[in-house]
């Protein structure tokens, strides 16, 4: 089985300089997951590059929660329709190369 | 080396006052920042350019400078004079670092006017370390090359990287080879290098998806008659049986001689033939004779 590697909230705080609060924000929202284990809070280590996005999305451009959410969601939507551009584009190809 | 109008980057006046320098870097900042606009250089560009003129104009004894010299930038003496009378004073604003921007980023004029790039707003506020920057590369590939899985050593900004190109990528699929960027800052971690296939088809098969599409053209009697014939996939021939009184244009199926599956191992899509009967051409007399004959019979 797969081992996943998980990183310490606690470590991520003092690290990036932001409050536990922050990480539990996310959380509710549904931005993280984060695990707990033994009452301690870890993050899996995958999940680090979404999470510094959207760190420095907050910092940087002084976006909520909320904001972070939606900028989320319209970037994801964003590559799906990347992705379906590709695939058209792919398609369009095939018939001009006709 | 050309003129950077700081003001016009940011859209402002050059009476703006701090305040309004500080809305207009922050709302452009929001529009350009490299994590809302993935994979676009243009807005990568912009964001450079807006932190650049910001690091200038939010700074009351950058921007008198620049205002004073700025025009004038030539007189690199007069600025290097000035250069060395600013010392070590440093700036306290700090600038955005987001994704892909380091301290090498600024242009040629703001290095001869302030004596090249400053430290970000995060080092100076106590050494943390953050990502190096991301690289984004482009890797031409014909159609055969991406049939199979290979491995290959790019080359990118004189570090060699192997790379494995899973079977059946597409055409302008990118992937992500994490901490093959740029350098961390401070200790931080590598970017990441983006690399983007252009993979061109010159074989006469049209790909979909993992499906494969050709045409096979059939002569007339077999198509009438029924027979066997030889049909080229993308991996060697394979002898088809043609069913009597096949219509033109009729399409077969072949399950799994199609186009590898991305990363599914000995997974493959279809090739789809379509069938183009060629009718005989430069009929003899007697050819001619026996069609008719054909044709009074139905």
């Amino acid at each position: 089985m797969a081992t996943q590697e998980l990183i310490l909230i606690d470590t991520l705080c003092t690290h990036y300089q932001v409050e536990v609060s922050f990480f539990d924000a996310l959380d509710f929202m549904g931005l993280i997951e984060i695990q707990i284990f033994e009452q301690t809070k870890y993050i899996p280590q995958d999940k680090i590059s979404d999470l510094e996005k959207m760190i420095r999305i907050h910092n940087e451009l002084n976006v909520n929660i909320e904001g972070i959410d939606v900028a989320f969601n319209l970037l994801q939507k964003m590559e799906a329709l990347q992705n379906e551009l590709n695939i058209l584009k792919n398609r369009l190809n095939i018939y001009e190369s006709e | 080396m050309e003129f950077i109008d700081y003001y016009k980057i940011l859209g402002i006046t050059k009476k703006a006052s701090q305040a309004e320098i500080k809305k207009a870097y922050r709302k452009l900042a929001r529009k350009y920042h490299p994590d809302l606009n993935p994979n676009d250089k243009s807005a990568e560009k912009k964001f450079k350019e807006i932190n650049e003129a910001n690091e200038v104009l939010s700074h009351p004894e950058n921007r008198k400078k620049y205002d004073e010299y700025g025009k004038d930038w030539k007189h690199a003496e007069q600025f290097e004079q000035a250069k060395q009378q600013q010392g070590s004073r440093r700036s306290k604003q700090g600038g955005f670092s987001g994704e892909g921007f380091s301290e090498g980023d600024f242009s040629d004029f703001f290095e001869s006017m302030f004596g090249g790039a400053r430290p970000s707003g995060r080092q100076r506020s106590g050494g943390v370390k953050f990502k190096g920057q991301d690289f984004n590369a482009e890797l031409h590939l014909n159609l055969e090359d991406v049939y199979e899985t290979q491995k290959q050593v790019l080359t990118v900004n004189n570090k060699k990287i192997r790379l494995t190109i899973p079977a059946g990528i597409e055409n302008g699929q990118v992937i992500k080879i994490t901490g093959k960027g740029g350098s961390g800052v401070n200790g931080g971690p590598n970017g990441d290098l983006y690399i983007k296939f252009s993979i061109k088809n010159t074989t006469k098969f049209r790909r979909e998806g993992s499906n494969l599409f050709t045409t096979v053209d059939l002569d007339l009697y077999t198509a009438l008659l029924g027979g066997s014939i030889n049909v080229a996939t993308f991996k060697g021939k394979v002898k088809l049986k043609i069913t009597p009184e096949t219509q033109n244009g009729t399409k077969v199926k072949l399950k799994g001689k199609g186009f590898p599956v991305y990363k599914k191992e000995s997974q493959f899509g279809d090739l789809i033939i379509t069938y183009n009967i060629k009718t005989p051409t430069n009929l003899t007399d007697t050819e001619k004779k026996l069609f008719e004959e054909l044709q009074k019979l139905r």
